[in-house]
């Protein structure tokens, strides 16, 4: 056990400072997210690529700043990026998701095209997995593609696809195997969002907000050579995206941060006249909490460690989506109840949710419920927790005559 | 930055597993604890050619001198076989008090001793450090008159170790004149507790700590780190059983295991119980080289544990069925394990309290 960094370590520090002192006055806002990265942004980016405190570990050809990965590297420039609360670079599925997947199993003249455009925040994915008719049961997917005049067509509708009304780009699961058993008959296909067919239509969450989407193809054409990997190979893709997925949802940052924050919260609130903070069954929830982030928190690095020494991580990895998700939520819960009746007034408009505490703590609250829901749900969590993390068998099937695919 | 064990802490662990996977079998188990004295001459020796003794001692006082960490990761495989022996108290606490708040002639008159396993000091507080009991001694030169209940590691205990209230710890033998020591029948068979009754007799005292306040609350802070790291390796032995006997009870022609009801609880106690080793490891650390979040870490460590030990206690038995709430099945010397660890040295309530207090959220 060592927590300490060594010399080569602390030069990137320094360096990453000296990085922020130069350049971060020219940082946008942290947060945002919900539409096309501003010029700013875009600047910024292009700043932190050069630099190469962002995309660090992507070879060079598509981009990136080539080094070989060292997730202590990686964790130490968020460090300092997180400490001067500057922009930590683009964040959104194609650069978390698509991108590593196509590293994994995409071809070389995929990389070339898609991986530098995406990492500099040109070209926006959406990602199009959930149907109405398949959510956890995401193998049953239905959107078809057959294949005319050497291109896909595409007929269907996928739900859930956040972001897709800025996307450039969505990466799609479809059924273009019929006759094969489920799991065999999916490609995992590269659409352009400009393709005659694409409709978008909003769908409001229970925040009130506009999130996420409904995306519906009516005879959309793409080339045949827009698939990642062969055809009937779509689960294995979609399954190496998510797995980049399920890390990015667990991040215990992210849950200190917040628990800092309910902290002054309860400092700064009083009840009755009385400052919440001294009031041991509030305070009591706040200390039970704080337990249980400290050991998310050293849990996320005794991880970076194991992958660090190249260790099988095995069940400890498989918890993190499912342990994060539950805590932001419990988090958000205990902030919104030290609001109290006086932060119930609640405009979901874009400005209030970003300036107005109690509507961004109610909304925080509500989404958390949604990050439970997506990228796999807590009970999918739970039967890969109990499956592979602890080898307990899986369910018997459902017998055949009342299934139907 | 390195956050994980040594190469030689898993060894240590495995060889200390194997150790007791083969000598420790639940008959073994269940016939120390019906002896009732929390001690087993055969067992003991083996732990002390395991190195066990001297873990906590300096080397230059025949110990191997390793940190808390080290000590932690015992505690763990020592709650993981539910054994029947002393540890927290009288191989951490008891030589940690000798280092802290002993002389030099002290330290090498007792320390040598304890690493070879001949002094068994059990460690008790005549001082608040949440205790529910009689905790009160009084020192009147070198007499010490009093009872003091609760006493850790009672079992084949020669020595009892008390903290006065002024952080001074006094050493009495337990076989001294003016000394009535009973060894309590309690729920946890495995390490029982000793109820001491002092009528002036005589003790060593350990003054040398500059800071004497500070000196007893790191040794009671290592002891929580100590308690809650038994409670991790019971916790996951309990876990590991649950699981074991989900794959291979049969009901409604179906392993048990395969219905989400069960294999969800399993997942559950996996999820809240996996990320707890790496907080044991951090406050372990911090005992040994992080001062400033030494507090907080002993303190969280103990609260979140004995709370998440109950759990996977509770639930554990539960998947087990009748057969959890038999004495057959022996899952109850974890059970009683988590709870007595739960109890001593400050509870969940207690020591959040006093992590509040440490944080500055509130006054004392």
């Amino acid at each position: 056990m060592d927590l300490t960094y060594s010399e080569k370590y602390r030069a990137l520090q320094g360096e990453v400072r000296a990085f922020i002192a130069r350049h971060g006055h020219l940082s946008p806002q942290p947060g945002g997210g919900r539409q096309k990265p501003s010029p700013k942004a875009l600047d910024w980016q292009r700043l932190l690529l050069e630099h190469g405190l962002f995309a660090r570990n992507i070879p060079k050809e598509y981009g990136g700043f080539g080094l070989p990965l060292d997730v202590l590297e990686l964790a130490i420039i968020a460090e300092e990026i997180g400490k001067a609360d500057a922009y930590p670079g683009i964040l959104n599925q194609g650069i978390s998701m698509l991108v590593p997947t196509l590293l994994e199993v995409g071809t070389k003249e995929q990389c070339t095209r898609w991986i530098a455009p995406t990492i500099r925040g040109e070209v926006i994915w959406c990602q199009g997995y959930s149907e109405p008719g398949s959510g956890s049961d995401l193998a049953a997917a239905r959107t078809s593609a057959v294949v005319e005049d050497g291109q896909f067509v595409i007929n269907g509708q996928k739900i859930w696809t956040s972001s897709a009304h800025y996307s450039d780009m969505m990466f799609l699961l479809c059924r273009t195997e019929p006759d094969k058993p489920k799991h065999q008959g999916l490609s995992y296909l590269l659409v352009p969002m400009t393709a005659p067919g694409i409709e978008v239509r909003p769908l409001v969450t229970m925040t009130g907000r506009a999130t996420f989407n409904e995306t519906f193809f009516t005879n959309v054409r793409v080339p045949v050579d827009q698939i990642v990997m062969g055809r009937g190979d779509g689960w294995h893709v979609a399954n190496v995206t998510l797995k980049y997925e399920r890390l990015l949802l667990g991040d215990a940052n992210r849950l200190s941060t917040r628990l800092t924050r309910i902290r002054e919260l309860m400092e700064r609130t009083s009840l009755d006249g009385q400052r919440i903070m001294d009031i041991p069954e509030y305070r009591n929830r706040l200390l039970r909490l704080q337990g249980e982030v400290m050991a998310a928190k050293y849990h996320g690095l005794r991880l970076l460690t194991e992958q660090a020494r190249a260790e099988d991580s095995g069940l400890e990895r498989l918890i993190v989506k499912y342990h994060g998700t539950l805590l932001g939520y419990r988090l958000s819960s205990l902030a919104v109840d030290v609001l109290g009746a006086a932060g119930l007034a609640y405009d979901a408009g874009d400005e209030a949710a970003e300036t107005d505490e109690a509507t961004a703590w109610h909304i925080d609250n509500m989404y958390d419920i949604g990050l439970m829901i997506g990228g796999g749900s807590t009970n999918i969590q739970k039967n890969i927790i109990g499956e592979r993390g602890l080898g307990l068998p899986r369910e018997p099937k459902a017998v055949a005559s009342l299934t139907r695919t | 930055m390195e956050f994980g064990l040594s190469e030689e802490q898993k060894q240590l662990e495995a060889s200390l597993r194997g150790f007791l996977t083969d000598r420790l079998p639940m008959q073994r188990r269940r016939a120390i604890a019906a002896a009732g004295k929390g001690h087993d001459r055969e067992l003991w020796a083996g732990l002390v050619a395991q190195g066990i003794a001297g873990l906590s001692v300096p080397e230059r006082h025949g110990g191997a001198g390793l940190g808390i960490l080290d000590a932690a990761v015992a505690a763990e495989s020592l709650g993981y076989h539910a054994t029947p022996a002393p540890f927290a108290a009288s191989l951490v606490m008891a030589p940690l008090a000798f280092v802290a708040s002993g002389t030099e002639a002290q330290q090498q008159e007792w320390l040598p001793k304890i690493a070879a396993g001949e002094a068994r000091i059990a460690v008790g507080f005549a001082s608040p450090i949440g205790q529910t009991g009689a905790a009160k001694a009084t020192l009147d030169g070198q007499r010490l008159s009093g009872r003091v209940q609760s006493v850790l590691d009672g079992g084949g205990a020669t020595h009892v170790l008390i903290y006065l209230a002024d952080g001074r710890p006094a050493l009495v033998a337990l076989d001294a004149e003016g000394v009535r020591a009973t060894l309590v029948p309690g729920l946890d068979r495995t390490r029982p507790l000793l109820d001491v009754t002092f009528e002036g007799a005589q003790a060593t005292v350990l003054s040398a700590a500059n800071d004497p306040i500070a000196a007893r609350t790191r040794v009671l802070d290592a002891g929580r780190v100590m308690l809650a790291a038994d409670t991790l390796g019971a916790a996951q032995a309990m876990l590991d059983q649950a699981v074991a006997y989900a794959k291979e009870r049969v009901q409604f022609g179906r392993v048990i295991g395969s219905f989400q009801g069960v294999k969800h609880t399993l997942a559950d106690l996996a999820t809240m119980l996996e990320p707890c080793r790496a907080l044991i490891w951090f406050a372990a650390h911090a005992q040994d080289a992080l001062p400033d979040e030494a507090r907080l870490a002993a303190l969280q460590a103990k609260a979140h544990l004995d709370d998440v030990g109950r759990e996977v206690a509770r639930l554990a038995t539960e998947v087990h069925g009748g057969m959890g709430f038999t004495d057959l099945a022996g899952l109850h010397y974890w059970f009683k394990r988590i709870d007595s660890n739960r109890q001593l040295l400050g509870t969940p309530e207690r020591c959040r309290h006093e992590a509040a207090i440490v944080q500055g959220w509130v006054s004392g």
